[in-house]
């Protein structure tokens, strides 16, 4: 009898704990976090609200960055209140933990379940491609500020999708012919990381390149999640002027590592695509590992414009860190869905009319520069060519060129463009390899 | 089995179970609607593997190698040669049981953990091809645009409402006949090997014969699985093959209770609502998952149809015991197995 009743407190205490943690975990979360990932919405003259489905990653492999997307569109609401076209805003976020198949889901769940006047989507390529079909057979108005596979926009573009954030190769384009031209690079070898995306930033800097005199000598493939760069960066050319680089997420801070480590920081220039020098990553990246790197993008934290010295002050007080391009792709998100709202007068209802509104805003003092879209859709944006300076320890990407208004197809036709198929592992090929 | 009144109560269970899930989609929101039908996909799945944990003991890290396979020959099949449903869906069937059977021969030979880790490396193999093998399964992009199917006779599956019959009925079927794998004399020679393999042999039994079949006949259900999937979502990507998903498979299958079949069904339904209503209050849902797993493997070893089982016979004693006893008896050593 005494052994049954031990066990039986025994069962009670292991319940009494668990009720705890689990009081604990949501006592953590209660004071930011709750009101974080469900912001209360304030009743405005009985006016109903605007509903915005965000489709986020903030737990799973992509958390880091998903968290700065969702803050940079919850500060654009937090510094303007959360009305647009004077009615209040109601910001229904779902997680998909990096998963396709969970973005999907989440994505029938806020079009059919909280009927969203406009929904955002998720960071991933391969969850852009998931919820793809589904948001076009519904004709679903929406925004993507960061998954930037080229073909969204290019040759699986759809009316509904608006792309503010950009396409893969977008800056890799100028980039390219600014190496060529500019640094008078003439051999280069590139290390990537192992999916689409890759190719995608290492395919468009191969394109202008090539055309503008440089030769790719060596393309090395990593997958993505190399703990170990070693094998890698042993293997690079000695004999190139300079690497171009983009492994991503904590991919980039080991490569880096290991590249000063093998002693070729210093020896031989690093370059680039923009993401490797991201702020979300400077920050777990040694300065001395990232100091002089040069890479393009449409966002720089050192960027010196007004508008975005005043969006990196507001963004630095509220979260003690340095906007990444995740943080400020939403906040122009949340910025280019109020300007939509406004034009048709917050009747977000008429699914026809917010589109054709969604397809015509300008944004002229985004804080990274002027944005419209071009015809298909995709955003018209600077370029910057940033390189990573070190001032007190603190790593920042500071703005040494800028290519204004550079779309996505750069000056390639875009019929012409549209015909070569879309960069590939091996498109285009390497011709100087061997 | 003789139809008792054991099994006529069964057959009322199951019929009321099947009426109130058909009667659902008028008063539903359509989102519980998706969100069964992913517990249909994902059940058909754990069950296949239950066939194999449960019933046979063999614990198998790898089974979402065969939806990927159905999965990746049907939507490879629908958008690039542009094939109907039907014979799409059996290829896909076909070319999971066909991987199956190669991979049976090389899985087989082991037990225990040594099966547990090279199922696990042949399921990567798929995985690999899958994230890999970017000309015909479009990469880390996933492969989408696989339309919703067109049954024939007029019917298409366009609407959830439809593709929710049409998913509800496959799944009857598929458990309708995997039931009767379990009952059937195949099915007691499968657990008799699960407790003792040596002792079937000397019976007579040909052991290898009988676990190469099963691997085959799993692969092959778990085939039906990864085809609705694929036409459900319209969409298949590497992360549908991956280990994780592997894992909460068995997953479904443990917290369902082994060697329960209808136990995998409920284990998916419940991994499937947790997980989608949890990450919709608090972004702690993965914490509160845990703890949830944590909790019914300490206190429901046996799954959650085990636990319920254990209950209804300690609450009536000796009713319907002496018909149902020697599977019962069989399943408790399940547990300690995996």
């Amino acid at each position: 009898m005494a052994k049954r009743i031990s066990r039986r407190a025994l069962l009670k205490g292991g319940a009494v704990l668990a009720g705890a943690a689990w009081a604990y975990g949501v006592g953590q979360d209660a004071p930011g976090a709750l009101d974080r990932i469900r912001p209360v919405v304030y009743a405005q003259g009985g006016k109903p609200p605007i509903r915005i489905g965000f489709i986020a990653d903030i737990t799973g492999t992509v958390a880091p960055s998903g968290r700065d997307m969702l803050d940079g569109f919850q500060l654009y609401l937090a510094d303007k209140g959360p009305v647009m076209a004077g009615r209040p805003v109601e910001l229904i976020v779902e997680d998909a933990a990096g998963v396709p198949t969970n973005a999907l889901t989440k994505a029938r769940k806020l079009v059919e379940q909280d009927r969203v006047h406009v929904m955002t989507a998720p960071l991933l390529a391969s969850e852009g491609y998931a919820v793809r079909d589904y948001i076009v057979e519904r004709n679903v108005p929406s925004v993507f500020a960061v998954c930037s596979a080229d073909d969204l926009t290019q040759r699986k573009r759809a009316a509904n999708i608006v792309r503010t954030g950009w396409s893969s190769s977008q800056p890799s384009h100028p980039f390219g012919e600014w190496v060529a031209s500019t640094l008078k690079y003439k051999k280069v070898a590139t290390i990537g990381s192992d999916y689409a995306f890759g190719y995608e930033v290492v395919g468009g800097f191969q394109h202008t390149f090539e055309l503008h005199g440089g030769q790719i000598v060596q393309k090395i493939w990593a997958p993505l999640g190399t703990p170990d760069f070693s094998p890698y960066v042993t293997q690079i050319r000695h004999d190139v002027d300079a690497v171009f680089a983009i492994p991503v997420g904590a991919d980039a801070i080991r490569f880096t590592k290991a590249y000063r480590q093998y002693g070729l920081k210093g020896k031989i220039p690093l370059i680039g695509g923009g993401v490797l020098m991201d702020e979300s990553l400077l920050r777990g990246m040694a300065p001395e590992d990232a100091e002089g790197t040069i890479t393009p993008l449409m966002w720089a934290a050192g960027l010196t414009t007004p508008a975005a010295q005043k969006f990196v002050d507001v963004y630095r007080k509220k979260y003690q860190k340095d906007p990444s391009y995740y943080a400020e792709t939403n906040y122009s998100a949340a910025q280019w869905i109020a300007a939509a709202a406004a034009a048709v007068g917050g009747k977000v209802e008429d699914k026809e009319g917010f589109l054709r509104a969604l397809r015509a805003v300008q944004l002229p003092n985004a804080p990274r520069g002027p944005m419209r879209l071009d015809d298909f859709q995709n955003v018209i944006q600077n370029i910057y060519i940033r390189k990573v300076e070190v001032q007190n320890g603190h790593a920042v990407n500071s703005v040494i060129y800028t290519f204004h208004n550079v779309s996505q197809f750069w000056t390639f036709k875009p019929a012409d463009f549209l015909k070569e198929p879309v960069y590939d592992r091996n498109y285009p090929s390497c011709r100087y390899c061997g | 089995m003789a139809w008792t009144a054991g099994s006529s109560r069964r057959a009322a269970a199951v019929g009321i179970v099947l009426a109130g899930l058909a009667a659902l989609p008028p008063f539903v929101p359509t989102y519980y609607l998706h969100l069964l039908t992913l517990t249909f996909c994902y059940g058909i799945m754990a069950m296949s593997l239950d066939l194999l944990v449960g019933y046979t003991g063999l614990a198998s890290l790898g089974h979402a190698a065969y939806f990927g396979v159905a999965g990746y020959t049907v939507g490879v099949l629908a958008t690039r040669y542009g094939w109907g449903f039907w014979p799409a869906a059996g290829t896909g069937v076909l070319a999971a049981a066909l991987v199956a059977g190669a991979f049976a021969l090389l899985a087989i030979r082991a037990i225990g953990p040594y099966f547990l880790i090279i199922t696990l490396a042949l399921g990567q193999i798929i995985w690999g091809l899958a994230y890999r093998w970017v000309s015909i399964t479009g990469g880390d992009n996933g492969l989408r645009g696989i339309g919703r199917p067109l049954l024939g006779l007029g019917i298409s599956l366009a609407r959830i409402q439809e593709f929710y019959y049409f998913a509800l009925a496959v799944t009857a079927m598929a458990t309708g006949l995997m039931y009767l794998l379990v009952s059937s004399p195949f099915g007691l020679s499968l657990r008799g090997i699960r407790e003792s393999e040596s002792r079937m042999r000397v019976l007579g039994y040909s052991v290898f014969l009988h676990k190469y079949l099963i691997f085959v006949i799993a692969g092959a259900f778990c085939g039906v699985s990864g085809t609705l999937y694929a036409y459900y979502n319209s969409f298949i990507s590497p992360a549908d093959v991956n280990l994780v998903a592997s894992a909460n498979a068995l997953l479904m299958v443990i917290l369902g209770g082994t060697g329960t079949l209808f136990g995998s069904l409920v284990g998916s339904a419940l991994l499937v609502f947790l997980q989608n209503l949890l990450s919709g209050v608090t972004q702690r849902w993965l914490t509160a998952l845990g703890v949830i797993l944590v909790l019914s493997v300490m206190y429901a070893p046996r799954g959650i149809v085990g636990a319920g089982r254990a209950l209804l016979v300690r609450s009536t004693p000796r009713q319907h015991v002496p018909e149902t006893r020697a599977p019962e008896r069989a399943e408790e050593g399940s547990a300690s197995r995996i």
